[in-house]
């Protein structure tokens, strides 16, 4: 669809100072769903790598050995239900309730902030039990996989915190509403990443 | 425009209204509490598949309702799903080739 300048001026918020491409279609859009289509090709490697070492436990620790399912499933259902706080931040964006708008952010932010803490915990627990980074081909690629997957948590959280400091400061350029929604969708990509992870890595025994 | 079809309009262009993504979300929790339950219940035979569709059902629910892709141009679900398809498609070959070759 081509925009007129008419049609331009009378587009909806969503749209109000983004770039469109010749589709008519945002270009930051364009761009954030080819990221998150080559992050697939990113997480499948690191996942399939897991599943062809995870018997390789050498004189290490078994995955049912160490992995603790009640831990890890109260994360999973933290990092769910951040997705839910994402989507209401994107939905108050567009109806342009800022208050609402930061405190979704924030409450996102600190479930975040929650799985991160646990992933740690999780982590220190495992090299507790003897399950260093290099003790076998399973821990490695497992600390890898899960590693890379907490790295783009974290990286959410950074971005959550400061977008909710320019939306304050009133310093977001272009378009409100689609800035939160592409950090929403980033998010929610981190969030399927670990629906793969917690089914195939935690549920389905080696 | 009235504010239902007000409220309407909106959850047309950008997806479900707050209780229809509570909805999701309680649906999405009850799934992972099934997923967990495999965990302690002896499933059988049922056990692998079980949990596959359940985890396919969740990561389709999440793209489609939060993600918008359900909402969105189609161009942006082709863009991901062919990443999607693409990575599935090259990692079963890999990991087939290391079953029957490695």
């Amino acid at each position: 669809m081509w925009f007129t300048l008419d049609n331009l001026a009378t587009a909806h918020d969503t749209h109000e100072g983004a770039a469109h491409s010749a589709t008519g279609l945002s270009n930051v859009k364009l761009g954030m769903w080819l990221f998150l289509g080559t992050e697939c090709l990113l997480f499948g490697g690191l996942i399939s790598t897991y599943m062809l070492y995870r018997g390789r436990v050498g004189t290490g620790p078994r995955p049912s050995q160490v992995f603790d399912i009640p831990f890890t499933s109260v994360s999973s259902f933290v990092l769910l239900m951040s997705s839910l706080t994402m989507v209401l931040a994107v939905s108050a964006a567009h109806k342009r309730d800022e208050r609402l708008t930061g405190l979704w952010l924030l409450i996102t932010a600190l479930l975040g902030a929650t799985f991160v803490g646990g992933q740690v915990y999780e982590f220190t627990a495992f090299y507790n039990e003897g399950m260093g980074f290099s003790t076998s081909l399973f821990s490695s690629s497992f600390y890898v996989l899960t590693g890379f997957h907490g790295v783009h948590v974290t990286v959410g959280l950074i971005m959550l915190l400061a977008l909710r400091g320019m939306l304050k400061n009133n310093k977001v350029p272009g378009s409100r509403a689609e800035t939160v929604e592409m950090i929403g969708l980033y998010w929610h990509f981190v969030d399927i990443v670990w629906i793969i992870i917690f089914t195939l890595i935690y549920l389905i025994p080696a | 425009m009235n504010t239902t079809q007000a409220t309407d309009t909106h959850a047309a262009e950008h997806g479900l209204s707050t209780s229809g993504y509570v909805r999701i979300a309680l649906i999405l929790a009850a799934i992972t509490g099934l997923e967990v339950s495999t965990y302690y219940v002896d499933f059988g035979r049922l056990f692998l598949p079980a949990l596959l569709i359940m985890m396919v059902i969740k990561f389709v629910m999440v793209v489609s309702y939060f993600m918008h892709l359900k909402f969105d141009n189609k161009m942006f679900s082709w863009l991901f799903y062919s990443g999607l398809v693409l990575a599935v498609g090259v990692y079963c070959a890999a990991l087939a080739t290391f079953k029957f070759f490695g």
